[in-house]
C-alpha cells in the first residue's frame, strides 16, 4: 500500500516544493482579495448614498429641464439642413469604475462626429468631464473646443452649468446648431445615452413658428437663448450624475460578488492544499518510523 | 375664428380689465413654475400670474398671446383657481407663454415671499450701495449694480 501511495505520490513529489510555496501564495492572494472586497463594498455604499441624493434632486431638475425645452418642442423649431457649424456637448465625469458610462457617451460622440464630417460640416466638441477628454483627444483632438475638469466630485449646481455656458459663449465659436449628449437616467439598473438639440440665436429667430410669439426684440431673445442653454446643460449634468452613481453602484456590487466567489474558491483550494501538506508530512513521519524498525 | 381671435389678441394690450374673453372658450392654463432645485407648480391650472420682466410687469391669463420674456428681480404673484394668491420673489429667469396656453416660468432662484427678512434685506441693500461708490472695475461694477437692484426689489416687495 505504501508502495502504491508512494507511486501515487511520486507525481506530486516534484510539485511538492511548489505546494509548500503555494500555501503561502494562496494566503497572500486570499488576503488581498478580501481587502479588495472590503473596498468595493464600501464604494458601493458610498455610491448608493450619492445616488439617492442625486435622484431626489433630479425630480425638480427634470421638471425644470423639460420646461426649458418646451418652447423648442412646441414651436417645432428645426435647424435648417444647410448650416455648417455644429457643436456637440458631451456630458460625463472625471471618475471611473462606473461601467460603460464614459465609453457610451464617447462612442455616441464619435458616431455623430463621423456622420457630420461625412456630410461636410464643421464640428467642435465640448467635453464635460476628464474621462471624455482621455477617450477623445487622441483621435479627435483637433475638434475639442473646451474641456471641463472637476466634474463628478460634488453634485452639479446651476452655477456649474452657467460657468460652462459662459465659457462656450465666450469662446467665439458661432455654432449654427448643436446637440448635447448625456446619459439619461431610466432606473437604478438602466440608463440610456440620449441627445437633446441646441439651437442658435439665428435659427430660433428665423424659425417660421416664432412669428406667433408676440413682442420679442433681439435683446430679449438673446437673453432667453443664453438662459435656455444653461438650463439644458444643467439638465444634462443632473441626469448624467444620477446615471453615473447608479452605474457605479451596480459595478461595485458585481465586483464585490465576484470577489466573494473568488474568496470561496480560494478558501477551498487553501483547505485542500493544507490537508495535502499535512497528509504528506504524516506519511513522511510514518515511513521514517517504519524505516527505523 | 382662430384668425379673428388672433387679431383681437394683437390689438388689445395685456391688461386685465381691457380683456373681454367672455365669448371665447376659456382655455385651461398649464402653469409650470420651477427653479433648478425646486418645483412650485407643475402643469397646474391657475387663474392668473403676474410676472416682473425686463420690459415691465404684466399679467398672464389663460389664452394669453404667446410670448417670450426675461425676468428681472421682483415678485411673482400666482392667483389660484380658488381665488387665493401666493407671492414669490424671483431673482431672474425666463417666462414662456405658448400657443396652447401653457406657461413655463423658469426662475434661477425663487423663494416664497414670507421667507425673506426685511431687516436683512435693508442691511444688504445699504452694503451694496456703499460698495457701488468704491468699485471701479467693469465686471465688479456690474455685479454690485445687480446686487443693488435685487436688494431694492426685495425691500420694495417686503414693505
Amino acid at each position: 500500500m505504501f508502495a502504491r501511495t508512494g507511486a501515487a505520490l511520486f507525481l506530486p513529489q516534484c510539485g511538492q516544493v511548489r505546494n509548500m510555496a503555494t500555501l503561502k501564495d494562496i494566503t497572500i492572494r486570499l488576503k488581498s482579495i478580501k481587502n479588495i472586497q472590503k473596498i468595493t463594498k464600501s464604494m458601493k455604499m458610498v455610491a448608493a448614498a450619492k445616488y439617492s441624493r442625486a435622484e431626489r434632486s433630479l425630480k425638480p431638475a427634470r421638471v425644470y429641464g423639460t420646461g426649458a425645452m418646451a418652447l423648442y418642442e412646441k414651436a417645432e423649431i428645426k435647424a435648417p439642413e444647410d448650416k455648417n457649424k455644429h457643436l456637440i456637448i458631451g456630458v460625463s465625469s472625471d471618475r471611473g469604475l462606473c461601467g460603460a458610462i464614459h465609453s457610451s457617451v464617447a462612442k455616441a460622440m464619435k458616431n455623430e462626429i463621423a456622420k457630420l464630417l461625412g456630410a461636410g460640416k464643421e464640428v467642435m466638441i465640448v467635453n464635460v468631464g476628464d474621462k471624455l477628454r482621455g477617450l477623445l483627444y487622441r483621435t479627435h483632438g483637433q475638434h475639442i473646443l473646451i474641456n471641463c475638469k472637476e466634474v463628478g466630485r460634488k453634485p452639479p449646481t446651476f452655477t456649474d452649468a452657467s460657468i460652462i455656458a459662459t465659457e462656450l459663449l465666450d469662446s467665439g465659436y458661432e455654432f449654427d446648431q448643436g446637440s448635447i449628449l448625456f446619459n439619461r437616467f431610466r432606473s437604478v439598473i438602466s440608463y440610456k445615452t440620449d441627445e437633446k438639440p441646441l439651437f442658435s440665436l439665428d435659427t430660433v429667430a428665423n424659425s417660421e413658428n416664432m412669428g406667433i410669439y408676440d413682442d420679442i426684440d433681439a435683446d430679449v431673445l438673446r437673453n432667453y437663448q443664453e438662459f435656455a442653454l444653461v438650463n439644458i446643460i444643467y439638465f444634462g449634468m443632473k441626469e448624467s450624475t444620477t446615471s453615473e452613481q447608479s452605474a457605479r453602484m451596480t459595478a461595485m456590487d458585481s465586483a464585490s460578488k465576484n470577489a466573494s466567489e473568488m474568496i470561496d474558491k480560494l478558501t477551498l483550494t487553501f483547505n485542500r492544499t493544507r490537508q495535502a501538506v499535512i497528509t504528506k508530512e504524516l506519511i513522511e513521519i510514518i515511513s521514517g518510523a517504519a524505516a527505523l524498525e | 375664428v382662430m384668425a379673428a381671435r388672433f387679431l383681437l389678441r394683437r390689438a388689445v394690450p395685456a391688461l386685465r380689465h381691457a380683456r373681454c374673453y367672455a365669448d371665447a372658450p376659456a382655455a385651461q392654463m398649464s402653469f409650470t413654475f420651477a427653479s433648478p432645485t425646486q418645483v412650485f407648480f407643475k402643469e397646474a391650472s391657475v387663474k392668473q400670474i403676474d410676472v416682473p420682466t425686463l420690459t415691465g410687469a404684466f399679467g398672464i391669463l389663460p389664452a394669453h398671446v404667446p410670448t417670450l420674456q426675461v425676468l428681472r428681480p421682483g415678485i411673482v404673484t400666482v392667483f389660484g383657481d380658488d381665488g387665493s394668491s401666493t407671492k414669490y420673489f424671483v431673482s431672474s429667469g425666463s417666462v414662456t407663454v405658448n400657443a396652447d396656453s401653457s406657461v413655463q416660468l423658469l426662475a434661477e432662484e425663487a423663494v416664497p415671499l414670507d421667507s425673506l427678512d426685511l431687516a436683512t434685506a435693508k442691511a444688504n441693500l445699504e452694503k451694496a450701495q456703499s460698495e457701488l461708490v468704491g468699485v471701479s472695475d467693469e465686471a465688479a461694477r456690474a455685479e454690485v449694480l445687480i446686487s443693488v437692484e435685487a436688494n431694492e426689489a426685495i425691500v420694495k416687495a417686503l414693505e
